[in-house]
């Protein structure tokens, strides 16, 4: 297939499969079929432009003008392919996991939930391979509004509560900041097109790039810089699996992906590394990954401390771009990897333990392995990931970075990051060893005795675990992704050097 | 046959309102509207060809020369105008034909279809008319008529409001005819070329400063310039949904297609902007109405009123593009001439089919409908999207060019209130989605609307998504025209 094709297919796969969900609503079976069947076509398609983009191609599809100047257009680049390849990749372990979690939690629903979801991963495909900056920015919209719907999810006035938060900071900095900040280039230079080397250069004073570089980064709310970040913890209302998905891998890393493509394709590392235009963003990024590792470990409720380390994580992205260095931008695109998988590990797992156990806070977590250890096993190796300990993907993502901030003289930037990984293994650690080495709490299995109780009569998979001796696991199609995730973490560690050669062209590429 | 077009376009329309009702037959009457309805876009767009593949058509009314005899003049703005007006024209008629979505008393019919083609006569006559006096007469006729169609809703209050409206209106067209009468005094001419070139060495003369205030303040109020827009959310409340999409989508276009004119043709923009420091007022004017019609809106308890005030805020984008004195500003104000039209008019429609099943238009009584009228309630959002000007729909289209404007004449802090403003639209699309979608439903049983509603609703809805990608006929007509006015003005 031409790679035209495969663009084209890759985003109207789940579109379609949105629309064919949303007819065979009925027949449960039948959906989830289809749906799943959508994540395989769209990864189907994405996959086989990797080796064309590895080759130094760059498939181009143009679409139409909507203004003089202002095109729907697509084109691979490898930050972009990298992006599309987790997203698309994720979707498929992450569909099987929804299945499993939304039938064996009853939830309300569910088609709406599954549309939305292709809906959004259609959106997410479309920034991956935007070909410039007005194509970004239109499915960064659509991918605002389609996740909307499954952040309000259960409509209780909580969930309409975070929406409002959610759609108020996202389309506020989107519309006040980021739109701003693309018309401002247009205005600038007549362009929006994704160039290497960027656009930018010469076109502006140092001051006004400063001013745009501002605009951009926070215009980009999706990646929750402080203090744009609220609507993260805000969205974990929804279902896991759209946390899981959405709120750790697809619509965060919009965010970030927009940063560093920005940074890289319309300033140029160059001119930014020239002009410091980026220096704030340093300090702010670095304020926002201390800041929030800190807030993550007085969080009890484990969503929470899961979305404020998903705020931390991101800020090591943005701090890479920031750098404005080769490595640190290596180290960003990378880490956008490591995290997004090491991240949606976890979240599967607070969401198994929610189904199979109906346990929420880490508090009552107290020798949770001996039932599910399954479950505690891949979350250990999520947050050894996390921690960026080897054997795991995210030694990498930190590595660079480490050696980004190095090359650019910011030595003050690897203490940063040394310091969050410290912070990183007081969120996550203790959450590991209250599950594997603290007996099981009394108080709480007896409160959770009478829960089960009362629903003794109940066939749902979720309320089989009542008693508190033997493995009492999530449904298999719980615990088999979330195990697909943990080994993907190991994997990653020893597959870095692809993902590397797919990233080095846009470093050298630009010179 | 050809070459009477201009007049075809508005006889058309105005002798078949006396036959309407005359005939007074309700489906007879109905099928004469409609086909008025389409015909109207036929000729208006074959006018438009004529304009765009060469230069300004002028004909002579009656065969008499001006600057005796009335001259119709149509160049890009006109036919691009005229193209807007009839098409809401043709879709609204054709969704108001099904007697469901009128929502009139049986046997008064005839009156309804009368009074909106007399009203659609008007609209057209003063886009194309080249004669000061000329306007003033069609703009009686559209108003008149509108104070009718108003006045027809089901609402009790409705008279009360049309009667409000009268009020306002004969005040604004009093005013439009006083500026008239002074600016004939200074120049001995009704004719708009004739008057433009006189007026180039009076522009010390106080009779001028004096006509232009009038000028001014009467169009203003006609179109609903913030402070002056008291009438419109009555008038589009009471009225039956139908109407208010007929009125809001054309209406209020043409009022200030008319100001533009007067602006740029009669009065030009060194005068307008130069002398009279006309940016001054409106600047601070339409902001106000952006930030004071869209925070109204956010707190109306009823679907058509939070609709209006939305209109009001509208209204602010489209005199702000206009005081840009520029070619973007100017695109950006006369595309979302277009934009806003389709939106809204959509909007309304999606309301009259919301009103139809559920009959009231409050939203505690919209409740979950979301569920119930799935396709309906899809075109509300579509819809509300545009208003916000989400990428890929017209409202986009509008902001981008005003936006860049504001960037280009270095007004930063208005870029950015332009932004801000728009949001206030989310705030109160978003209440609205509440409504249906999260409420549970009054009662479960309420089906979608007919087929025959949706279809146009979908038309015009579709449309906003359709022109927010393919803007060569939009924005881009809008350019060309910015370009001939300023041209011309400057």
């Amino acid at each position: 297939m031409t790679s035209e094709t495969l663009i084209l297919l890759s985003l109207l796969a789940p579109t379609v499969g949105a629309l064919l969900v949303s007819l065979t609503g009925s027949a449960p079976n039948l959906r989830e079929s289809i749906s799943t069947l959508a994540t395989l076509v769209t990864f189907g398609a994405v996959a086989p432009l990797t080796p064309r983009v590895l080759a130094g191609q760059r498939p181009r599809l143009d679409v139409m003008e909507v203004l003089p100047g202002v095109d729907l257009a697509f084109e691979v680049e490898p930050l972009g392919m990298l992006y599309a390849l987790v997203a698309s990749g994720l979707w498929i372990i992450t569909s099987l996991y929804a299945i499993g979690y939304m039938r064996g939690h009853n939830e309300q629903n569910q088609t709406r939930f599954f549309v939305c979801f292709a809906l959004a991963i259609s959106a997410a495909l479309g920034i991956a391979f935007s070909a410039n900056l007005f194509t970004l920015f239109l499915f960064y919209e659509v991918l605002t509004f389609s996740t909307f719907p499954l952040v309000t999810h259960h409509g209780t006035e909580k969930a309409k509560q975070a929406g409002r938060i959610y759609l108020g900071i996202l389309v506020t900095t989107s519309v006040c900041f980021l739109l701003l900040a693309v018309v401002w280039t247009f205005q600038l230079t007549g362009s929006l097109e994704f160039r290497p080397g960027g656009i930018l250069a010469g076109k502006a004073s140092g001051s006004t790039l400063t001013a745009l570089m501002v605009l951009y980064a926070f215009g980009a709310g999706k990646a929750a810089l402080m203090p744009f970040h609220r609507w993260l913890p805000n969205a974990m209302v929804a279902p896991t699996p759209v946390s899981a998905l959405l709120h750790a891998v697809a619509v965060v890393k919009a965010g970030v992906f927009t940063i560093l493509k920005v940074i890289v394709y319309v300033f140029g590392i160059e001119t930014i590394a020239a002009g410091g235009h980026s220096d704030w963003l340093m300090w702010v990024a670095s304020g926002t990954l201390l800041l929030a590792s800190l807030v993550a470990i007085t969080q009890d409720n484990l969503k929470a401390r899961l979305a404020y380390s998903t705020i931390s994580q991101l800020s090591y992205i943005v701090l890479g771009g920031a750098l404005a260095t080769a490595e640190g931008v290596l180290g960003g695109g990378m880490h956008i990897v490591m995290h997004a998988v090491g991240k949606i590990t976890l979240f599967f797992c607070a969401g198994a333990i929610y189904v199979a156990a109906h346990k929420t806070e880490i508090s009552t977590m107290n020798g949770l392995a001996r039932r599910m250890p399954f479950t505690m096993t891949a979350f250990t190796i999520g947050s050894l990931s996390i921690i960026g300990l080897p054997p795991f993907g995210g030694t990498w993502g930190k590595w660079y970075l480490g050696l980004g901030a190095a090359r650019g003289d910011n030595h003050l930037f690897i203490f940063v990051l040394m310091l969050s990984s410290l912070l990183s293994i007081g969120y996550l650690m203790p959450v590991v060893l209250r599950a594997f080495f603290r007996p099981p709490d009394p108080e709480s299995n007896s409160h959770h005795g009478e829960h089960a109780d009362e629903d003794s009569g109940s066939q749902h998979a979720s309320h089989k675990g009542g008693r508190h001796e033997g493995i009492q696991e999530a449904p298999l199609l719980c615990v088999g992704p979330l195990c697909a995730a943990a080994v993907g973490c190991l994997v990653l560690f020893f597959t870095s050097d692809q993902i590397l050669q797919l990233l080095l062209p846009i470093t050298t590429g630009a010179r | 046959m050809t070459l009477h077009l201009p007049a075809i376009a508005i006889l058309l329309p105005l002798l078949s309102a006396p036959i309407c009702v005359a005939v007074r037959h309700a489906l007879v009457t109905r099928l004469l509207t409609v086909a008025v309805g389409w015909g109207s876009l036929a000729v208006s767009g074959e006018l438009l060809r004529q304009a765009l593949s060469g230069a300004p058509i002028h004909y002579e009314l009656g065969g008499f020369a001006p600057p005796l005899g009335i001259e119709y003049v149509i160049d890009t703005t006109t036919g691009y105008v005229l193209v807007i007006v009839s098409t809401i024209a043709a879709v609204v008629f054709s969704f108001g034909a099904t007697t469901r979505g009128a929502a009139l008393p049986a046997g008064r019919e005839h009156l309804y279809y009368g009074a909106m083609l007399l009203c659609l006569a008007g609209l057209l006559g003063m886009t194309i008319t080249g004669d000061a006096f000329n306007v003033f007469v069609f703009l009686e006729i559209s108003s008149l008529s509108s104070y009718a169609l108003i006045g027809l809703g089901q609402d009790r209050r409705a008279p009360v409001a049309a009667f409000s409206y009268l009020i306002m209106g004969t005040i604004g067209g009093t005013f439009f005819l006083l500026g008239i009468g002074f600016l004939y005094q200074a120049t001995g001419t009704l004719n708009m070329a004739d008057m433009a070139e006189r007026l180039a060495s009076l522009h010390r003369s106080r009779t001028v400063h004096v006509a232009f205030g009038f000028l001014t303040v009467g169009l203003s109020l006609k179109l609903a310039v913030f402070p002056l827009h008291q009438w419109l959310p009555n008038a589009y409340a009471r009225a039956p949904a139908v109407i208010s999409a007929f009125l809001s989508a054309t209406a209020t276009k043409v009022m200030y297609y008319v100001l533009v004119r007067m602006i740029f043709t009669i009065f030009g923009a060194t005068f307008v902007f130069g002398k009279m420091g006309m940016d001054m007022a409106l600047v601070p004017l339409s902001l106000g109405a952006m930030f004071v019609g869209s925070l109204a809106a956010i707190f109306q308890t009823d679907l058509k009123r939070l609709l209006a005030y939305s209109s009001v805020a509208q209204i602010g984008y489209m005199t702000l593009g206009l005081s840009f004195n520029s070619v973007n500003g100017l695109t950006g104000g006369l595309a979302h001439l277009f934009n806003h039209a389709l939106m809204k008019g959509g909007l309304f429609l999606a309301v009259a089919c919301l009103v139809y099943r559920v009959g009231s238009s409050r939203l505690d009584d919209l409740a979950g409908l979301g569920k119930c009228m799935p396709i309906t309630s899809a075109a509300f959002v579509t819809g509300g999207l545009a208003l916000i000007g989400v990428p890929a729909t017209v409202g986009f289209i509008s902001k981008w060019y005003l936006v860049l404007a504001a960037l280009e004449t270095g007004q930063y802090l208005f870029a950015g209130l332009i932004l801000l403003s728009s949001l206030l639209a989310v705030a109160y699309v978003l209440r609205v989605v509440e409504v249906l979608y999260f409420k549970a439903p009054k009662s479960p049983d309420v089906r979608e609307a007919p087929v025959s509603l949706l279809l146009p609703t979908w038309i015009l809805i579709g449309a906003t998504v359709v022109f927010g990608l393919r803007t060569e006929l939009t924005a881009g007509l809008a350019r060309s025209a910015a370009m001939q006015l300023l041209g011309a003005g400057s």
